[in-house]
């Protein structure tokens, strides 16, 4: 029971990191409907940055982090304006193949910069908590509080302020945004650096609990684009949901089940559903 | 235009079989032959992504299958690469037509993001199954192609010979499938495949042909890179091998017949002569993949084409 508690809490800690992720994945394709096979990349640069200014500027892990946000946010809107507006009138097939030309060249940039090796970040909140019995680390709950504050402050936004009503209004009808005067490109550009600065909160988040190194953000990407399928493309409550969903199911799986094939599960969740359902689990949702 | 277009096969086979005799020595000799490999891989990947309009990522899988079916039945079972290159292609086949029968119903993006999903499952397999693939440490010792009959393939040049003829009957399938009433399906497909099934094309069928296809190329390419090297690691269905594939794709032109061939020259030459392309390879391979996207999305095939037609204008 109380191994079943602990992977169960371990499961919520991941999950937050992966809703982060998946919310940033969602949003874009909500918007633009460019499944950014980069968007990972973008969580290990966040990462990255976040290591590098604590341990080379011997920053405040918290003041890096926010440096860091800023940095990708910028990046974000850089790679909407100069990549994908571009391309948005052809065929779906360029965006897709210019996401993955985008990705591998974030990744050997950070290969070419930081090396291979595994590079670790420490967390200032290095004290053990206990809740209900089970030892947490300071960081953890932090962590998790942190992630779950910034996604209910995030659903706030996108549903009580004008700004993002025009993010869901364009979403929901690019040409009827336009038609009541929403400027599109610029509902765009603040959606993709929204979704970059959503991941590098995660990658700085999960940095001092996990290793960080050039591939990391592959497997996130395919993780998060598997909890995006299951909670239908563009939803945002979907990639909520999913993300602690996958997390709990790889954690008890992991335990459970089988630790060797453990990072399958979110693909084997992904082709299922897809098995099954050729679409997504939901239709496309704003 | 017309003349050279007729005479276009015979000069690129001339100089293919030339190739070989001007290579300085025996290590760009083995370059050229992988070449040869990886240009079969490309134009299977063409077939589906070029052809047929559908973004296939799950093909490094394809290709490590097909490797690995001819090294494990080489070491495990004995079987000379002749019967095992084959069995390779039909278990690649098997597995492509049994994979795309379920991806194809995805559409789209969804289709990318599943068989992207699907590659990368065959890739942890590989991996992870060690009583089987031997994971990390790879399979070793496999014998080449040995020989049939009198002809001999013991020598690089011989092997350069081989993979160039496989290379030639891929291009000789591959432009007979794209004339086939299945190729203008693929091609009707790739326009608008709403409009395609709406005039009663059987859109699935040729999908499913042209996934299959494109598998069983992919199949041949690893099978072949598996008897040449002689060496066998997990990293030869790494999605990265999808992606190099794609790149030499694009940088010749997505749909044309003989493009890839020349995106793969260029691109994997170029990376393998050059010292400092070595170095930044990725780097500028994804950067490349960007700016040919946005600038010039139909490759050297389009750029040429684009040529051609303004040469006869003026």
């Amino acid at each position: 029971m109380e191994l079943f508690a602990q992977q169960v809490l371990n499961g919520l800690v991941t999950g937050s990191v992966y809703s982060l992720v998946a919310l940033g994945l969602t949003l874009i394709y909500g918007t633009m409907h460019v499944p950014n096979f980069a968007h990972g990349h973008l969580y290990m640069l966040g990462a990255y940055l976040t290591y590098t200014l604590v341990t080379r500027a011997g920053l405040n892990y918290w003041a890096a982090m926010a440096v860091s946000v800023a940095a990708l946010a910028v990046l974000g809107a850089a790679l909407e304006r100069l990549v994908f507006r571009p391309l948005r009138h052809a065929p779906h097939l360029n965006a897709m193949i210019a996401a993955l030309g985008v990705m591998l060249f974030l990744e050997a940039v950070a290969q070419k910069i930081w090396g291979e090796e595994f590079r670790h970040v420490d967390s200032p909140h290095t004290g053990v908590v206990s809740v209900f019995g089970m030892m947490v680390t300071e960081h953890r709950l932090i962590l998790a509080g942190a992630a779950a504050a910034l996604m209910v402050g995030l659903l706030l936004f996108l549903t009580r302020t004008v700004a993002g009503s025009a993010i869901r209004a364009t979403a929901q009808n690019p040409e009827g945004a336009l038609l009541v005067g929403i400027d599109t490109n610029r509902v765009a550009m603040a959606t993709f650096a929204m979704s970059a600065a959503l991941a590098a909160v995660a990658g700085s988040l999960i940095a001092p609990i996990s290793l960080v190194y050039p591939s990391m953000g592959t497997m996130i990407t395919l993780k998060a684009f598997a909890i995006v399928v299951v909670g239908g493309m563009g939803s945002v409550p979907g990639a909520l949901a999913g993300g602690y969903l996958l997390a709990l199911a790889e954690s008890l799986g992991g335990t459970y089940i089988s630790a060797t094939y453990q990072d399958l599960v979110a693909f084997v969740v992904l082709a299922v559903v897809f098995t099954f359902r050729p679409s997504g689990l939901f239709k496309e949702a704003a | 235009m017309s003349s050279l277009k007729r005479f276009a096969p015979g000069v690129a086979l001339a100089a293919g079989a030339g190739l070989p005799l001007l290579v300085p020595n025996e290590y760009y000799l083995q370059i050229l032959t992988q070449g040869y490999v990886f240009a079969i891989l490309a134009c299977g990947l063409n077939v589906i992504v070029g052809f047929a309009g559908q973004l296939s990522l799950a093909h490094a899988g394809f290709f490590g299958i097909g490797a690995y079916t001819v090294a494990l039945l080489a070491t495990k079972a004995g079987v000379a690469f002749w019967l095992g290159l084959p069995a390779g292609i039909i278990v690649t086949a098997a597995f492509g037509h049994a994979i795309g029968s379920i991806c194809l119903r995805s559409k789209g993006h969804y289709f990318s993001i599943f068989t992207l999903a699907v590659g990368l499952i065959i890739h942890i397999v590989i991996q992870k199954w060690e009583s089987l693939t031997h994971g990390h440490v790879g399979v070793i010792g496999i014998p080449g192609p040995g020989s049939i009959g009198p002809i001999q393939f013991d020598s690089s040049i011989a092997r350069s010979y081989l993979a160039l003829a496989f290379l030639a009957l891929t291009l000789v399938a591959t432009a007979r499938l794209l004339r086939s009433p299945v190729g203008r399906t693929l091609m009707a497909v790739r326009e608008s495949e709403p409009l395609a099934a709406a005039v009663g094309l059987d859109v699935m069928a040729a999908k499913r042909l042209a996934f299959t296809v494109s598998a069983a190329l992919a199949g041949l390419a690893g099978g072949l890179y598996a008897g040449f090297i002689g060496f066998l690691g997990p990293e030869s269905s790494n999605v990265e091998v999808t992606f190099n594939s794609l790149l030499y794709v694009m940088v010749g032109g997505m749909g044309s017949l003989s493009g890839p061939v020349a995106g793969t020259f260029i691109v994997y030459g170029l990376s393998q002569v050059l010292q400092v392309l070595q170095e930044y390879q990725m780097v500028i391979f994804g950067l490349g993949l960007v700016l040919l996207i946005l600038f010039m999305p139909t490759g050297l095939a389009g750029l040429i084409r684009s040529w051609s037609i303004r040469g006869r204008r003026s």
